[in-house]
């Protein structure tokens, strides 16, 4: 293990995880609102507010499945010291970060079941940048209709579509987020 | 002595920030996240003892201690009332624990702790409302069994609450439920909203985040902001809102809910605002209720 992994992780826990956890509280409240999180470094290409996620949310009990680029040695290790979160494949996963295509495809992961809807994995969705423009949500948590750059629109269509089983998604860019939980509607403006 | 005082640091140092450990907390939170993806379905959680009994809010104990941060104000109901011996220990507890601001004022407020009401002001985007729910499941007195109830919440299978609340006007002349009054959130979920009066009911869609902690049934379920909530009833009896007759005797409020008290050993009885920030906030501006006078005088 290399002595970088055990750098990058909060420097007071109680008080830095409940501040970012109370942004992606009013996040996944809100769909389509952007908040900013801080507290992780994690390494590179993992964005702070994908690592501070993972910090707030991830431990033993959730495994976790790195896609694409991200499953390398310096993250793996990373996550493993800060969070004690085994790595998993997509159908084990509780949550999932990467970058959209190589999270893709949606159907490999837990939808959770009639009985248990809410065992149903998290993606955290790693992006470029993130604004209020783009896609068109409506549903719970939106008093109107509020925009959200998303990396498409038919997979949370259909993900909406089996509602109360699906994914819930956190959108990730920096030290930005925002989340879309399988509740809100989707549609292309 | 404690540890806290021999190094000299603040009362509830020696407490990790808001009393659970980081890994109750991150369980808490991962239900927490969930409720509010799938609102009005019930998230099973791992409760933790808490150092209250059961049924003193260890459900809203424990998903406020999960939700709150440094910065926030923290305010604690109880029926309404802030100077009720749960609302005061409870508030006690976080101010010891978490080092938090507690304030009685509504609107001062960014997280509210409360115990079977619904504040008469309006709730702000910036807030959020933890209500302690008893019994969490609405089917439980109709169905015993959890994996009964489960399946029928799964199936969407609701027919014995309308049965229910047919009974009701069979025997009633009217639905007789009164507090606790089942709603339907967003077209699926049947839910409990904790034993508030019906008369908040229409309160529950609101602006602010609603989290319900359940602590000895260990649930959590959650309302996002807006959510569409509908009390159920039949088009021939429609839900009614109600509250008692009468205003309030100290602030002379017509609109906000009303609590009885017996003042006397004759029959005498006066009716005052149960939100006491309410009530205290319309005095406060000049309002008066017909045994206001009194009051002073006492």
């Amino acid at each position: 293990m290399d002595v970088q992994a055990l750098s990058g992780g909060f420097a007071d826990t109680p008080r830095e995880a409940a501040q970012a956890f109370r942004a992606a509280l009013t996040a996944m409240a809100r769909p389509g609102r952007i908040e900013d999180v801080a507290g992780a470094r994690p390494p590179a290409p993992l964005s702070v507010a994908a690592g501070t996620l993972l910090l707030v949310l991830a431990d033993p009990a959730t495994p976790v499945h790195l896609a694409g680029p991200l499953d390398r040695p310096e993250i793996r290790d990373w996550l493993r010291f800060h969070t004690g979160a085994p790595l998993s494949d997509r159908a084990g996963a509780v949550f999932a970060v990467g970058r959209w295509a190589d999270l893709l495809p949606l159907d490999a992961y837990s939808l959770g079941t009639p009985d248990y809807p809410d065992r149903s994995a998290t993606l955290i969705v790693e992006m470029d940048a993130l604004d209020a423009t783009g896609a068109r949500l409506t549903g719970p948590g939106i008093e109107t209709s509020h925009g959200l750059s998303l990396p498409e629109i038919s997979a949370f269509r259909a993900n909406r579509a089996r509602f109360p089983l699906g994914l819930d998604f956190f959108f990730t860019a920096g030290v930005r987020l925002a989340a879309l939980p399988r509740s809100t509607h989707v549609e292309a403006v | 002595m404690t540890q806290a005082e021999i190094r000299g640091e603040a009362p509830g140092a020696d407490y990790t920030f808001a009393y659970l450990d980081e890994q109750t907390k991150r369980m808490i939170r991962r239900a927490l996240l969930k409720a509010l993806a799938v609102p009005g379905y019930q998230v099973p959680f791992a409760s933790r003892e808490m150092p209250m009994p059961y049924g003193w809010g260890t459900g809203g104990v424990q998903v406020s201690a999960a939700v709150l941060t440094p910065e926030d104000t923290l305010k604690v109901i109880d029926q309404g009332a802030d100077d009720t011996t749960n609302a005061v220990s409870i508030r006690k507890f976080f101010q010891k624990t978490a080092g938090i601001a507690v304030t009685e004022h509504t609107g001062e407020a960014t997280v509210i702790q409360t115990r079977h009401r619904i504040p008469e002001a309006p709730l702000t985007e910036g807030q959020i409302l933890v209500y302690q729910v008893p019994i969490p499941e609405p089917l439980r007195f109709l169905e015993p069994r959890e994996t009964e109830t489960r399946r029928m919440h799964a199936l969407e299978e609701y027919g014995l609450m309308h049965v229910k609340l047919y009974e009701d006007i069979a025997r009633h002349g009217e639905i007789a439920t009164a507090y606790a009054y089942p709603v339907k959130i967003e077209g699926r979920y049947v839910m409990d909203p904790s034993p508030i009066p019906k008369f908040d009911n229409p309160k529950l869609r609101m602006a602010a985040i609603q989290l319900f902690g359940a602590g000895r049934e260990q649930r959590i379920y959650a309302l996002p902001p807006y959510t569409e909530v509908v009390s159920l009833d039949f088009e021939d009896h429609p839900f009614v809102p109600g509250k008692a007759e009468g205003a309030c005797a100290l602030c002379g409020s017509e609109t906000s809910y009303l609590d009885e008290v017996i003042v006397d050993d004759r029959g005498g009885r006066m009716f005052v605002c149960s939100d006491t920030d309410y009530c205290a906030g319309r005095r406060a501006a000049g309002y008066r209720g017909e045994m206001a006078a009194e009051e002073g005088g006492a």
